[in-house]
């Protein structure tokens, strides 16, 4: 190969990604001092936290009495007892401080009549330790993550962070030690690639739903930090665990808040019936997202879906008050007449669980530190937010969990990082003299390559795979099957071809950039699902069915434990669930009911 | 299934390979059963040829990348509906920026004007230990404003900022500033007021009105811009 130069500049840190936790994370390095340098595909705002609705959750009280204890709880039963006990105590006793701070950076709660911050119910959010549903999400309308994004991006305005907008970060640097150096990355308008040689890298870059033919995700969410961090020797966490949510609108795939069950809203069969009080007697359509979206599929199955296909159920809001749907719903009535073409005032909406967000990642501790295998902290390296895995979401997240974990745990990685800059605990080590020579070389292949694949048909085909062999309900052999059309898939995409060779904003080589990462998920995702053989929080199979001694299917004795994928040799291993938390005492394994 | 072919005419320039932008023509077959919105089509066409380029994201009308000009009107790929498309259905980029390639624009001067009025909460009094208070009232004030995605399309339909893009803020950046006048929590209300009290930033508005038209949120920057001008009129007399 021959010998390109990369240009190489030097920051105190470096953050690869500028959605809320990103955004969290060098609000605390800008404001204190550090030269930080933040990477985002896209213009901070247009990060996918936007698109989030319902509500950040945290036990304010304000209009019921509420506990960071009934919130740790509920936490730790929604991910079905595969959680980190630690970071959930952690994360939920931080929830009103992070939230109060997000309101003093201006975000535009909605009010409550005493002029508090507004709380809404949402799935599984219960008081007194499962006893009755609560008002936790803390809501502006059902545009939280809009709010919220913005709000942090202009508080880093303020703060007066340096932004490389519409950069795409290639690969990670690690030398021999291991020790994490920087990133390599791409200005998408100059087709230039620079090193940024950093002390700290914060890997912030959201997830990757994208794997999945129907998904509620934005383009952009294609897994690049994961990809990055396995190609980079890092080994990735629980990752067949993929949240489905219940309410995705059919056959468009945009989301519908569960804050519209919230507020009062009902699933409906095609009899008409309110089918959650048999799934769910207690929380009926509050339970957890997979339980809801598992009996939404089993309805479906068994013939009692909607529409012409009977593929479908129903989400109504025509019982509630026109004016609440316009003042707490306004974006979800916008969104059916958009893509549904449908007003929820007037008619039903049709939903079908849609894939929407992934439990697993890069494996941190709840101070926002990656660590290795053997629990100790990768120097230099840090993540928080959806592509990290504390583990605070186990085998299925609260809605609202993931706003509140990337204030938490964004803000939390920005401290430690300062301290360990400040304390000399990691410095600017030399680079390795092959530092760039991966990126390079996948450059080259994708400007030389001819006679290849296309890239439109590989992910295609990689979303179809994960949709057919990994979706709601999982099988077995359909699952051995997927693990094979997976790698197949993955030879295609060593040979992709792109016609585009332009430097300038080549958007087809950035797409088959991001297959790369792709592959990666999608390949943790299948293997770690194939070799979990128990039913556990969003990953169920026919094989591990509820028997009395293994409830729900979950089989504690052989499968109570993380999974670990290793892409060197496409190899698993696992390491234990921390079942101890900071201060309290252990929430004991219990069979999860709603 | 519902298929046919849709016609367009979409703005191209490569500066690594043309002289001069042209209008390519272009068709690709369409299933309405499927496609829905102009961004569905995109992707049809992008993956006949993967070199024609726009930005998108979410694809569902919030997170602001996939702005254009559709026959002549600024909007967002993903919100707009293909039936109601005249043919050639004609894709330039936003007007008035410079553009990068093909539907790509450099939208640097349009964020410089954002981050011109200071969009942030300005407030140095002592932090309290809980949230500020803020009555449902006060809070519906912001209501048509928060909402802004940033998209530009209203600015970049607009005259005045077609004209003077480095003196004028833009019905964007206007928007933006009164969300921030508006919220009982700032408290630079008047350092606001005198930095907009300017012949360009606020008063090169000569409410045409274009902004409020091509709104893909429904919002009116033109009220804002007319409140503001309310305040400063107030605070004079």
């Amino acid at each position: 190969m021959s010998k390109q130069s990369v240009a190489v500049r030097k920051f105190d840190a470096v953050i690869v990604g500028a959605g809320g936790s990103g955004l969290r994370a060098a609000i605390q390095l800008s404001e204190a001092g550090l030269k930080t340098a933040v990477l985002s595909k896209v213009f901070p705002t247009r990060s996918h936290t936007v698109a989030a609705q319902g509500g950040v959750s945290a036990s304010l009280g304000n209009s019921e009495e509420d506990h960071w204890h009934w919130h740790m709880y509920d936490t730790v039963k929604g991910s079905d007892w595969l959680g980190d006990q630690d970071a959930i105590e952690y994360m939920c006793r931080k929830a009103p401080e992070v939230v109060v701070e997000l309101e003093h950076f201006g975000m535009p709660f909605d009010r409550t009549d005493e002029g508090k911050i507004y709380q809404r119910p949402f799935g599984g959010h219960m008081s007194n330790f499962g006893e009755k549903p609560v008002r936790r999400a803390c809501a502006a309308a059902d545009r939280t993550g809009h709010a919220m994004l913005h709000a942090l991006y202009q508080r880093n305005v303020r703060a007066n962070t340096q932004f490389f907008v519409e950069w795409m970060a290639l690969d990670l640097i690690r030398d021999q030690s291991g020790e994490v150096l920087g990133v390599i990355a791409l200005e998408m308008e100059t087709g230039e690639v620079v090193a940024f040689h950093s002390k700290a890298t914060v890997f912030a870059t959201g997830g990757a739903g994208r794997i999945y033919y129907s998904s509620t995700n934005a383009f952009i969410n294609t897994g690049d930090g994961l990809g990055m961090a396995a190609r980079a020797g890092i080994a990735l966490e629980d990752m067949e665990f993929w949240q489905f949510h219940p309410t995705g609108v059919a056959g468009a795939g945009v989301l519908i808040t569960e804050g519209v069950r919230g507020e009062g809203g009902i699933l409906r069969n095609s009899t008409n019936e309110r089918f959650m009080e048999r799934y769910a007697p207690n929380a009926k359509d509050l339970a957890s997202r997979d339980v809801v979206s598992r009996a939404m599929v089993t309805e479906i199955n068994e013939g009692r879906g909607c529409g012409p296909n009977k593929d479908f159920v129903l989400l109504d809001i025509t019982h509630l008050d026109p004016a609440t749907i316009m003042k707490r719903l306004p974006g979800i009535r916008e969104i059916s007449i958009q893509f549904a073409g449908i007003d929820p005032i007037k008619a039903p909406i049709p939903v079908v669980p849609t894939c929407h967000y992934q439990m697993g990642g890069v494996p941190t501790n709840y101070k926002g530190q990656v660590v290795g295998d053997d629990g100790a902290p990768v120097r230099g390296f840090y993540a928080a937010g959806e592509v990290a895995c504390a583990s605070v979401h186990g085998a299925n997240r609260l809605g609202t969990n993931s706003l509140l974990d990337l204030l938490v745990f964004g803000k939390a990685s920005g401290d430690t990082v300062i301290d360990d800059v400040r304390s000399g605990e990691i410095g600017l080590r030399d680079l390795p003299a092959d530092f760039a020579d991966r990126t390079l070389a996948r450059l080259n292949r994708l400007n030389t390559q001819t006679g290849g694949a296309s890239v439109n048909e590989c992910r295609l085909e990689l979303q179809r795979t994960m949709q057919k062999h990994c979706g709601v309900f999982r099988f077995k052999d359909m699952l051995v099957e997927g693990v094979a059309k997976i790698i197949e898939v993955e030879k295609a995409v060593a040979h992709t071809e792109i016609k585009d060779k332009s430097q300038v904003w080549n958007t087809a080589r950035v797409e088959a950039l991001e297959l790369d990462n792709l592959v990666e998920v999608a390949k943790a995702t299948m293997v770690s699902a194939e070799a979990r053989k128990e039913s556990r929080g969003a990953h169920v199979r026919d094989d591990a069915p509820d028997t009395p001694a293994n409830p729900n299917g979950r089989d504690d004795a052989n499968w109570h434990k993380h999974t670990l994928w290793h892409r060197e040799g496409n190899r698993l291993s696992y390491k234990p669930v921390i079942m101890k938390p900071l201060s309290v005492e252990t929430i004991a394994l219990k069979t999860r009911s709603y | 299934m519902a298929t046919s072919t849709m016609q367009f005419k979409i703005y191209r320039y490569d500066p690594d390979k043309d002289n001069a932008p042209y209008m390519q023509d272009a068709s690709v077959e369409v299933d309405f059963s499927l496609d829905r919105k102009l961004l569905d089509v995109l992707t049809r066409l992008k993956a006949k040829d993967d070199s024609l380029s726009y930005r998108r994201s979410c694809r569902e009308g919030i997170c602001g990348s996939d702005a254009m000009n559709i026959n002549g009107k600024n909007g967002l790929a993903c919100l707009t509906e293909i039936k109601d498309l005249k043919q050639p259905v004609v894709l330039r980029p936003l007007p008035g920026l410079p553009v990068i390639r093909d539907l790509i624009v450099d939208m640097t001067q349009f964020f410089k004007q954002y981050h011109s009025i200071k969009p942030y909460l300005i407030n140095e009094g002592p932090r309290p230990e809980r949230e500020r208070l803020q009555s449902p009232e006060e809070r519906e004030e912001l209501n048509g404003l928060y909402e802004c995605i940033l998209c530009a399309c209203c600015s970049t339909s607009c005259p005045s900022f077609w004209w003077n893009p480095d003196k004028f803020v833009g019905p964007a950046g206007l928007l933006n500033a009164y969300r921030f006048i508006a919220d009982t929590r700032d408290q630079a209300t008047n350092e606001r007021l005198d930095d907009l009290e300017d012949p360009y930033r606020l008063f090169r508005c000569h409410t045409i009105m274009n902004c409020v038209d091509v709104c893909p949120k429904g919002l009116n920057p033109t009220r804002a811009i007319g409140k503001i001008k309310e305040m400063m009129v107030r605070r004079a007399i």
